[in-house]
Parts: C-alpha cells; sequence; structure tokens
C-alpha cells in the first residue's frame, strides 16, 4: 500500500511542472548566478569556496523541496478537498503521510544529485566522490526539520497564500542562514540572528561534510531536533484545529 | 461476498443527533440497514441527508446517539475496508489518469476488484487512459462511482451520485447499481428525486429538517403519498364544509384559487360537483417531489 501510494504521489508530483521543474532547475539556476563565479577561489580555511557553495546549494535544494512541496501540496490539497475523499477510505493516514515523505525524499535525491553532478563539472570541483555522498547522506538524514515546517504552512494556510508565504518564509531563512553567500558576508545583524536559525544548523550538516569549519556535529542535530518539535507541534495544532472544523 | 453469515445489520443508527453549532442538522434519527438492502435517502436540500451520510461513514461525529458500520465504529479500519464512499463534496488530483487513481484506491482495500471492472461499472472504460483533469463535469462523477466500487465493498456509500449527470448516464448508474444490488451488495444512496429513488431503491427512508418522515418501500410510499395536485378557481365564495369527508391534504383556499393534493382526484372532483362547487381553470397534475413532502408532512402532523 506505501509503495502504490508513494508511486502516485510521484507521478502526481512528476506531472506538476511548476513543482518537478523547479524543484529541479531552480537550485542548478542559482549556483550558476551564485557560486559558478567563486567556484575556484579558496576560503581562509583553505577549503574550496566552489565545495563550500555547492554544499550550501544542495542543502537549499533539500528545503526547496521540503517547504514547497508540503506546503503547498499540502494547502492545495486541502483547498480542493483531495484530503475530504482519502478520509472516508481504508488508507492509514500514517501511510498517506509516509508516502508524501518519501516522495519528497526521492525529489530531494534526485534534486542533489543533478547539481552536484552540475556543480562538479561546471566549476571544476575536486573533492572525492565520498564525500558528496556523506554531503547527500547528512541533507537527507537531517530534513527532517524541513519537512516539519512545510507540514506547518501546509496546514496553516489556504492555497492561495501558500507559495507566498512559503516564499517569505524560506528564501529569508536561507539567506539568513548563509546558503546564498558565506554568513561573513552577510550583513552584521544577520550574521547575529543566523546562529538560531534551523537551516543555519541544517547548513552546518553539508559544510561539515566538504571539510569547511563547522560546529560539532552534535549540536546541529540538536538544534535540528529541536526545530522538528517545533514545527511538527505547529503543524499537529493547524492539522487539528482543521480536524475539529470539517470533521467534529 | 465476505459478509459471512452474520445476521448484524450493516448501519445502525441510534437516536443520532448532529449538531452545528446552533444549527441541529439530524434531530434524533434511529435506522437499521441489513446487508443487501438498497436504500434511498430522499429529501430535499438541507433535510440531513448528507450529514446522516458523513455520519455513517465516520467523517462526522454524532452529538448525541450511537453510530456503528458492521458492528464496529464507523471510523475503524475494518469498518472502512468494506465499505465505498461516494462524496458530494470532493476533489482529487487532476494529473493522474483514470486508471492509475482507480487502481490506486484499489490499494487501499483488502480484495478490490480489478480496475477495468470498476471503470466498466461506472461505464469510463473509453476513458481508462484520459488525465482526470481533462474529464467533464458527468465524467468526474462516474469517476467517482468507479472509486466508490473498486475496492469490490460489501456497502456502498453514495452522496447524490447522479447529480450532473446527464440522461444516459443516470440510466447507467441504475442499472449498475441494479447489478451490485444482484451481487448481494448493500447500497445506501442520497437523492432528492423520487423518480430515481423509486427506479433504484427497495426501501426509501425519507428525511425532513433532520428526522425521518416516512420509511417505507417505493410501492408503500407511493401509496401514502397524495399523488395528484389539484388547482381550480371558484367564482363566489366556497360553500363552508365543502371538503368535509374528502382525501385531501395540503387544502389552501385563498381569493378564489383552491389548491390541494389528493390520490383520488376523480372521486373528489365528483364529489364537489355533486356539492355544487362551481370551478373554473381546472389543472390536475402529477405531484412533484415538495408535493410529496408536503403531503406525508401534514399526514405526519395529523397523526
Amino acid at each position: 500500500m506505501l509503495l502504490a501510494q508513494t508511486r502516485s504521489d510521484f507521478r502526481m508530483r512528476w506531472r506538476l511542472p511548476a513543482f518537478s521543474l523547479t524543484s529541479l532547475a531552480l537550485p542548478i539556476l542559482f549556483f550558476t548566478f551564485f557560486g559558478l563565479p567563486f567556484a575556484r577561489n579558496t576560503l581562509p580555511s583553505g577549503v574550496s569556496e566552489g565545495a563550500y557553495l555547492l554544499a550550501s546549494f544542495a542543502a537549499y535544494a533539500v528545503g526547496n523541496v521540503m517547504v514547497y512541496g508540503f506546503g503547498i501540496g499540502v494547502a492545495v490539497e486541502r483547498g480542493q478537498k483531495i484530503d475530504l475523499l482519502l478520509r472516508a477510505t481504508p488508507l492509514p493516514p500514517g501511510v498517506a503521510i509516509a508516502a508524501k515523505v518519501l516522495t519528497a525524499l526521492i525529489f530531494s535525491l534526485f534534486s542533489i544529485s543533478a547539481l552536484i553532478v552540475y556543480g562538479v563539472i561546471a566549476g571544476g570541483i575536486h573533492q572525492g566522490v565520498a564525500t558528496w555522498v556523506n554531503v547527500i547522506v547528512r541533507l537527507l538524514a537531517g530534513s527532517l526539520p524541513l519537512v516539519g515546517l512545510g507540514f506547518a504552512i501546509g496546514y496553516s494556510v489556504g492555497p492561495n497564500a501558500a507559495p507566498a508565504v512559503a516564499n517569505l518564509v524560506y528564501l529569508p531563512l536561507a539567506f539568513a542562514s548563509g546558503l546564498f553567500m558565506p554568513m561573513s558576508q552577510l550583513p552584521g545583524f544577520v550574521q547575529r540572528i543566523g546562529p538560531y536559525l534551523p537551516v543555519y544548523h541544517y547548513g552546518q550538516l553539508a559544510w561539515g561534510a566538504v571539510g569547511a569549519p563547522a560546529e560539532p556535529l552534535g549540536v546541529s542535530l540538536a538544534w535540528l531536533a529541536g526545530y522538528t518539535a517545533l514545527f511538527m507541534l505547529i503543524a499537529l495544532r493547524a492539522y487539528r484545529r482543521e480536524e475539529s472544523r470539517k470533521f467534529a | 461476498m465476505g459478509s459471512g453469515t452474520d445476521t448484524e445489520p450493516v448501519v445502525e443508527l441510534e437516536a443520532v443527533t448532529k449538531r452545528y453549532g446552533a444549527v441541529e442538522a439530524v434531530r434524533g434519527i434511529t435506522l437499521r440497514i441489513d446487508a443487501g438492502e438498497v436504500v434511498a435517502m430522499l429529501g430535499p436540500n438541507g433535510a440531513g441527508k448528507t450529514t446522516s451520510v458523513g455520519l455513517m461513514v465516520g467523517l462526522r461525529a454524532p452529538s448525541s446517539g450511537a453510530v456503528r458500520l458492521f458492528g464496529l465504529p464507523p471510523t475503524d479500519r475494518r469498518a472502512r475496508s468494506r465499505a465505498g464512499v461516494m462524496l458530494q463534496e470532493s476533489g482529487t488530483t487532476g494529473v493522474l489518469t483514470t486508471r492509475e487513481i482507480v487502481a490506486l484506491f484499489g490499494h487501499y482495500y483488502p480484495a478490490p476488484m480489478p480496475p477495468e471492472q470498476a471503470l466498466a461499472l461506472a461505464g469510463l472504460t473509453d476513458k481508462a487512459d484520459a488525465r482526470i483533469g481533462t474529464l467533464s463535469g458527468g465524467q468526474r462523477q462516474r469517476l467517482y462511482f468507479a472509486l466508490a466500487v473498486c475496492g469490490n465493498p460489501d456497502v456502498l456509500f453514495l452522496d447524490e451520485p447522479t447529480v450532473a449527470m446527464d440522461v444516459e448516464a443516470r440510466r447507467a448508474f441504475v442499472a449498475s447499481v441494479h447489478t451490485l444490488a444482484g451481487q448481494g451488495k448493500t447500497v445506501v444512496f442520497t437523492t432528492h428525486y423520487l423518480r430515481e429513488a423509486e427506479e433504484t431503491a427497495r426501501r426509501i427512508v425519507v428525511i425532513d429538517r433532520g428526522v425521518v418522515i416516512a420509511d417505507a418501500s417505493p410501492r408503500e410510499l407511493m401509496a401514502r403519498v397524495a399523488a395528484k395536485r389539484v388547482a381550480f378557481s371558484v367564482a363566489g365564495a366556497l360553500p363552508g364544509g365543502v371538503f368535509e369527508g374528502l382525501a385531501v391534504t395540503a387544502l389552501e383556499a385563498s381569493n378564489g384559487h383552491v389548491r390541494f393534493l389528493t390520490n383520488e382526484p376523480e372521486a373528489v372532483l365528483r364529489a364537489l360537483f355533486a356539492r355544487g362547487v362551481e370551478l373554473r381553470d381546472l389543472e390536475v397534475a402529477g405531484a412533484d417531489l415538495e408535493d410529496a413532502f408536503l403531503s406525508l408532512t401534514r399526514r405526519g402532523d395529523a397523526a
């Protein structure tokens, strides 16, 4: 059942160019503008700036899939009352959610794999395959808070507001967390706020994997676990509120 | 199939009420539906039909009273695995094909029918490879019917299944319900067409303002419902007591215009002539559903 649900979720996402195209092409496009010009530089820490930025944009790409996929996807499903008919079937809600998460993980994998292959070739970045595998594994495994953020948006806002809210939340988060340019190049007040943001600690997972200076893995994971709990709580509250309105 | 030897009712509602804020949509319904019954829930818009179905399939929780599906809470997965549901207000993705989504829904059930069979029952075979987004309103309605039957359930709940269907599709729907009933399935559907209820169901439950006002076979019901509406004008005032002892209901007389419902228009008119009523502009027409309700509720008041 999970397999069938995931397969059809994937089909649905794949056939929506607004989702599939943006999640695959946008990170490559952004890396071309913000990453490639600096790809052959070396950071003060001795790490290739290309590798550092490629890791950053990989983190951005996963968040892109999670925040937009769930944020807009769930809101649209609610708006079109797709959830209503599903609720009357024997499909357990847990399976429906697991299938969505699996689909998003597969899309994320496609998205960052394509980005990394492109970045390594176009930017002439020399890092071993093992490094990039490590980046992928860490980013997929640590994506839970972004899933939570997506669900929190998807259950809180309507289908028309969802794209705007997802952008307003995720783009500033990604900027202020140093995903588009290193933290050191951001305005002072942003540098002070950044370390409290979830995406900053998510980025640390990727930076640590390419050998850039990063906080200890345990610290990142603790922050991410805390934000996962917070976002899931917000999502659950919004879900319950809707539940009591629609189904009580 | 799969219902075994049990004689437990498929659906059981016990003194069920449902309130939405200040509005009481269902005001105490007690109802038992057994395996193999084909039941039409008939009533005007806002009568509480959709709420009743929502309660039966566990999309709504009762404010008081008890609802059971196969002896279980309707939200229980074991009960849902035996029920197919078609809702009035629901959507689905536009980007899958008809066959894909029917196959997907089949996966939710323990022993589904082949997708082709569900599509054939719904009359959608030639649209199997069409994207859902390209279907017309009537075809979409058939798709929801296919989704309801694809799990090969023991009971089907269909809320206003023929809305947006043309005459042809409606006829095909009636035939499909007869096919399913022939296989021993229980079918519960709502409608506000008296004729559709009469053609399709073996039992009609009439709901009005949240209560059951009649529960009978189509034949019994038609006998109880005043089948003709009679209207005419009179020149002067009607003599007092002129309708004494006549089988009429919903009698209205004002400004020289007289209207009533009756099962025996000939006998009533003969009596009126005999009593010296000079009538003009006589009209005798088949009662519509609204008239039928009027006569049922009037009868209920008198009892």
